[in-house]
């Protein structure tokens, strides 16, 4: 009855596949799943890139010439709240619908790899938008202090913790339905309310207040210092970033569902 | 995979209430039950995705709550419907968990095989049930494990799909490989299993190889279709002492007892005289359905 299978086909072999060998694996696989997604790339790419020009090209916010200094911090925002945060909030909230965390939990695939997985593919898709807006931002005429250029990279990397973790938070609890409703929806209300599109100190004193202790708010003001001025950040915005990721990471262990 | 005493209880309501079971290397198990028997429970326990409350679980010398990680390395497991990334490719799927192990089988071999390749292009999301189940069923084996741990194979696949199954389960048991799986056919557990156990309200009901099963006596019987709303009550007079008629569904009707030539003569001879043709005349043995049926009994369950 068994042509199909060769006796000896199935002999058992078993053994855990080489650690950096499924790290690459996974992060390849969520990675080209997340460009390919034409959804995930509107929020991810395209938006980020329209905002870039627009806000660099047309005088809908009063900011300081050349304009493209002060729009780079904002967009770079946006991109990593975007990618970190809703985007991976998304993916997470219809993986869980579809089962694959709990498929890729039954291989011999570490918890923690898992993990480190999914946040590598999240750190890869952000440097393929970093090159995208870079470019965009140079032939626009942004020219970094490289002085900042290392701060920067930091409060980027601290950034995709802080969003990170909120978006596992929410993509791991909750139906993906509402993963999604919620995810666009707070993207919306950080990108104008929050201290992106408007800095905090155009926004009114109380908003601002609240925006700096928000982690778009921290985010877009740490990048404005090292990128428009070639100074270190405050340690205000490095603070609320660390408070978001310790805080969301910490109740995300706890609370985040396979299924 | 040795289970003793498993006990599960979710809040107020006990999955498993007390299960045994032993699996061997190279041998198949079906664990047999209506829905909500605790099947998929016992599955998640022995796997590690639930902690037993009380009893001893080892599959392959391990505890699986305490080294998940060090068991998965070496059981494939199908959890039940599957489960993949809405937007991936079979392929793309298969070659990710084939990362995972150390001496995989070739992916787009098991591919091929499983009658895929047609969908290698097409998104998981957008998969037919059947293709979504056999890329799950690839996603088991294809790290060559030591036990392999089914959730409903065969759910909802066409009988071309589901005979592929059952020759690769075959072929699993044929190279050494324990398996354990859960079904709903009686058919499956018939062809495929060494040892079934039916379950049902977290207990085992019954347990042994399909042909001990189906032993129980020699109560045979006999099952034919006629126009329906025949008396069965005046069949049952009509046959000797001993003999019960009953149609089943409208149309199919059985009578229980040992068929000799003579009952045979009296049923449609009976039917004759009531102007019915009796079509389809089968003499069977008590199958594994109806040894299922008796101990879990014949009402739809909520």
């Amino acid at each position: 009855m068994t042509e199909l299978f060769a006796p000896g086909t199935f002999t058992p072999a078993p053994g855990r596949g080489r650690l950096g060998r499924m790290l690459l694996a996974q992060a390849g696989t969520e990675t080209r799943l997340a460009l390919r997604n034409g959804e995930q790339v509107l929020l991810t790419l395209l938006i980020p890139v329209v905002l870039l020009v627009g806000l660099s090209v047309l005088r809908v916010v009063p900011l300081p010439e050349p304009r493209v200094n002060s729009v780079v911090p904002s967009v770079l925002a946006l991109a990593v709240m975007s990618t970190a945060f809703t985007s991976q909030a998304i993916a997470l909230g219809f993986d869980r619908r579809y089962g694959v965390i709990r498929r890729l939990a039954a291989t011999a695939l570490p918890r923690w790899l898992l993990v480190a997985g999914r946040l590598a593919a999240v750190l890869a898709v952000v440097v393929v938008q970093l090159v995208v807006l870079g470019v965009v931002a140079a032939l626009l005429g942004w020219r970094p202090d490289a002085a900042g250029v290392g701060w920067a990279l930091l409060m980027l990397l601290l950034g995709c913790a802080a969003f990170g973790a909120l978006g596992i938070l929410l993509g791991g609890t909750l139906r993906a339905e509402i993963v999604l409703a919620v995810g666009n929806l707070v993207w919306f209300v950080l990108l104008l309310g929050g201290g992106i599109v408007i800095p905090l100190d155009q926004l009114p004193s109380g908003v601002a207040a609240v925006a700096a202790a928000l982690p778009s708010g921290a985010l877009a003001e740490g990048l404005r210092a090292p990128l428009v001025a070639g100074t270190a950040p405050g340690i205000g915005p490095v603070l609320v970033l660390v408070a978001w990721a310790v805080v969301a990471g910490g109740v995300a262990v706890k609370a985040v569902r396979l299924r | 995979m040795s289970v003793r005493g498993l006990v599960k209880r979710f809040g107020a309501t006990t999955a498993v209430a007390g299960l045994d079971l032993t699996l061997r290397r190279g041998t198949v198990l079906a664990l047999l039950g209506p829905n909500g028997a605790g099947k998929t429970t016992t599955i998640e326990v022995c796997t590690g995705f639930q902690r037993a409350d009380e009893g001893e679980v080892r599959v392959l010398g391990l505890d699986p709550a305490g080294a998940p990680d060090a068991l998965r390395a070496r059981i494939g497991i199908m959890p039940q419907g599957g489960g993949a990334y809405p937007g991936v490719k079979a392929g793309e799927m298969l070659r990710l968990v084939a990362a995972c192990a150390a001496n995989p089988l070739d992916p787009a071999w098991l591919i091929d095989v499983l009658g895929l390749t047609g969908a290698t292009r097409t998104p998981y999301k957008r998969l037919s049930g059947g293709q979504q189940q056999r890329l799950a069923l690839a996603c088991a084996v294809v790290g060559r494990p030591e036990v392999v741990v089914l959730d409903e194979p065969t759910a909802g696949l066409d009988p071309q799909a589901r005979r592929v199954v059952w020759e690769l389960v075959s072929a699993l048991r044929r190279d050494g490989v324990g398996v354990l799986l859960t079904t709903h056919l009686m058919e499956e557990a018939e062809a495929l299993a060494d040892e079934v156990v039916i379950v049902d309200h977290g207990r085992v009901v019954a347990a042994g190889s399909p042909t001990e099963l189906t032993a129980g006596g020699d109560e045979q019987e006999l099952r034919f279709r006629a126009r329906t709303g025949m008396d069965v009550e005046a069949l049952t007079a009509a046959l000797p002492a001993g003999y019960r008629a009953a149609e089943t569904v409208a149309g199919r009707y059985v009578v229980r007892g040992r068929i000799d030539p003579h009952v045979l003569s009296a049923i449609t001879g009976w039917c004759a005289g009531q102007g019915a043709l009796a079509d389809d005349v089968q003499v069977a043995r008590r199958s594994l359905e109806d040894v299922f049926l008796d101990l879990t009994g014949r009402e739809l369950r909520s």
